[in-house]
């Protein structure tokens, strides 16, 4: 934690405890402030098939009801991090702007177009 | 990120904030995490205080911070409990385990004195032991039986302590001296470590007894109430004489000879002797105790030596004066003799938060002369609070009730109060005598237990700030006492 320091052997039990919950489920993650916050939005991770992201395959309690909310966070996780060119353009090499006018998944994902290889 | 969420209204969460060595820490209530706060921080509880607010209100009303530093600075009071939304936390009461293994064992070995304190509550007029018929020295069997039962009791603990007590416990000491040998010999052979410790009142100290002590490293106590003139007042024999010359050379001769561990005073202050500083001065300059802890007197109101409010709150400034001392001896990095700080900062350093005062009942079994288990050493020979007997154990169902009334969830007083996770409730012997009931929260102390708790904090904080180092002496728990 950045803006409270730990001073007893308690608060750095709970400082510990709450870094762990909040780096575990990535994907999930919901911050003070919503997605103004960088600090508590999920991060990309280069290629879901080297990292082990929980929250994509199940959540913290180990189901999966809850996973993939909004719906349109797929877009970017199959975009930006998976590449799944089966699915989405290709970010890396074709497609790099492909999300230019979406400054929000949730709100601007309309604008958001067909591409034509 | 849902809306819920995001249009959250934020308010204060239950802490205790206080300033120490020019910087903002808040205490958190009831986990008892000490966190020092930044200025962003600071300011979001400032503004907490006065009205609840949502995320973007809080970053709107401070525009001198980039709004990710006030979201981020409220995500982590929020993660650590400070703050909270209308939902609030659900934190449900948390019983200890049915079968609490014992750590201490506190044997009476007699309840006889041969001194005539007059505050006593084993023999004053406050008392609650019944010992009538009773034996009134625990004979060999009895102390056999009691430490295999403790052994028996504290499975899976490995380290345990036992402390001698009274009535005078020296008054007893050939069976404590047997005690010793027999349960090191049975800690050996389980592979567990065992320390002794024991309470007096000094009077019959011998070279012999010293060198006893000594040897076998076992922590001393004495009950002393200060020079002459205070100690006399009150702590007196059965003709009304003064101890204080009798025990003045026994415990000169104590400290000198004793190094093995350290030798407490404990003072009992009373309307009578409330002079905390001369009593100290005494006790560390002129007698050379390494450790010093007061304890007002227990007893009902009414008693002539009971301390008003009045009279206690002027032995929190004494108390105040002294504390400040240990703060600045602290800093330099030297041990002050003042306990109660020292005891005080240990559980605000451990972050200890309570669902019971102590551990009696828990950890901690008194064992009378007749072989009665009671909740501690406070409630032996008092038949209404026998929990047992150590031919056959603890009766678990008179333990379960102690331990529910005692129990914090049930001390609704206490429910609103910063300070309980290092009091809850008090202590439950001082309970009974003030209200007739364990479980009864000590309401007559209330503003002290605050008012010692916040200046302790204080000088935690300042030390933690200006000296982190010297708080590695608190890193080790202490055992129950």
């Amino acid at each position: 934690m950045k803006n409270l320091r730990a001073i007893n052997r308690k608060a750095h039990a709970i400082e510990e405890y709450v870094s762990a919950a909040q780096d575990d489920v990535v994907a999930l993650q919901q911050g003070r402030g919503g997605n103004n916050n960088p600090a508590t939005r999920p991060h990309y991770p280069v290629g879901c098939s080297i990292v082990f992201s929980p929250g994509w395959e199940v959540d913290s309690a180990g189901g999966t009801a809850g996973l993939c909310q909004p719906a349109e966070r797929d877009l970017y996780d199959c975009y930006i991090s998976c590449f799944w060119p089966a699915q989405v353009p290709d970010h890396l090499n074709n497609y790099p702007d492909w999300t230019k006018k979406c400054a929000s998944a949730t709100k601007d994902w309309k604008d958001i177009d067909l591409v034509f290889p | 990120m849902s809306a819920a969420v995001d249009s959250a209204v934020y308010r204060p969460a239950e802490f205790h904030r206080f300033e120490a060595g020019g910087r903002q820490f808040v205490y958190l209530v009831p986990s008892a995490g000490v966190f020092e706060l930044n200025e962003v921080s600071g300011r979001i509880l400032d503004l907490l205080a006065a009205a609840p607010h949502s995320a973007e209100m809080l970053a709107e009303r401070l525009p001198q911070y980039a709004p990710r530093d006030v979201f981020e600075a409220l995500e982590e009071l929020y993660q650590s409990h400070a703050i909270q939304t209308p939902e609030g936390f659900h934190e449900p009461p948390q019983q200890p385990p049915p079968q609490f293994p014992l750590q201490s064992l506190v044997l009476n070995l007699t309840n006889q004195c041969n001194l005539s304190c007059q505050y006593c509550y084993e023999f004053g007029e406050d008392k609650i032991a019944t010992p009538d018929g009773k034996p009134k020295f625990m004979d060999w069997e009895t102390a056999t039986q009691a430490v295999d039962y403790f052994f028996r009791d504290s499975a899976g603990r490995r380290s345990l302590h036992i402390t001698f007590f009274g009535g005078e416990t020296l008054m007893n000491f050939p069976l404590l001296k047997r005690v010793v040998e027999y349960a090191r010999n049975k800690a050996a052979g389980e592979g567990r470590s065992l320390d002794f410790s024991l309470t007096t009142n000094a009077t019959l100290l011998t070279p012999q007894i010293i060198q006893f002590l000594s040897e076998n490293q076992i922590g001393v106590t004495v009950s002393i109430d200060g020079p002459k003139e205070m100690n006399d007042a009150l702590r007196v024999f059965s003709t009304g004489k003064g101890s204080y010359d009798i025990i003045a050379p026994k415990v000169k001769q104590l400290l000198a000879e004793h190094k093995t561990r350290p030798i407490a005073a404990r003072v009992t202050l009373t309307a009578q002797v409330a002079d905390v500083l001369k009593i100290f001065r005494h006790l560390t300059e002129e007698l050379g105790f390494q450790e010093v802890g007061f304890a007002p007197v227990t007893t009902s109101s009414k008693a002539l030596y009971s301390i008003g409010p009045s009279g206690l709150d002027r032995v929190l400034e004494q108390f105040r004066e002294l504390a400040l001392e240990y703060r600045d001896w602290a800093l330099a990095g030297r041990h002050h003799a003042f306990s109660n700080v020292s005891d005080t900062i240990a559980e605000i350093h451990q972050g200890v938060s309570k669902s019971h005062p102590c551990g009696a009942g828990l950890g901690l079994v008194g064992v009378g002369p007749s072989g009665d288990i009671s909740p501690c050493h406070r409630f032996v020979d008092s038949d209404p609070h026998t929990l047992g007997h150590v031919s056959h154990g603890m009766d678990r169902d008179k333990q379960a009730d102690f331990l529910t009334r005692g129990h914090i969830h049930s001390k609704y007083d206490c429910h609103s109060c910063w300070a309980r996770p290092v009091c809850a409730g008090g202590c439950h012997h001082e309970a009974f005598v003030r209200y007739g009931d364990t479980g009864h929260p000590n309401l007559h102390y209330c503003d002290w237990i605050r008012g010692w708790t916040d200046l302790c904090l204080q000088i935690y904080g300042e030390i933690a700030v200006r000296n982190p180092e010297f708080l590695a002496h608190f890193d080790r728990r202490k055992t129950l006492q």
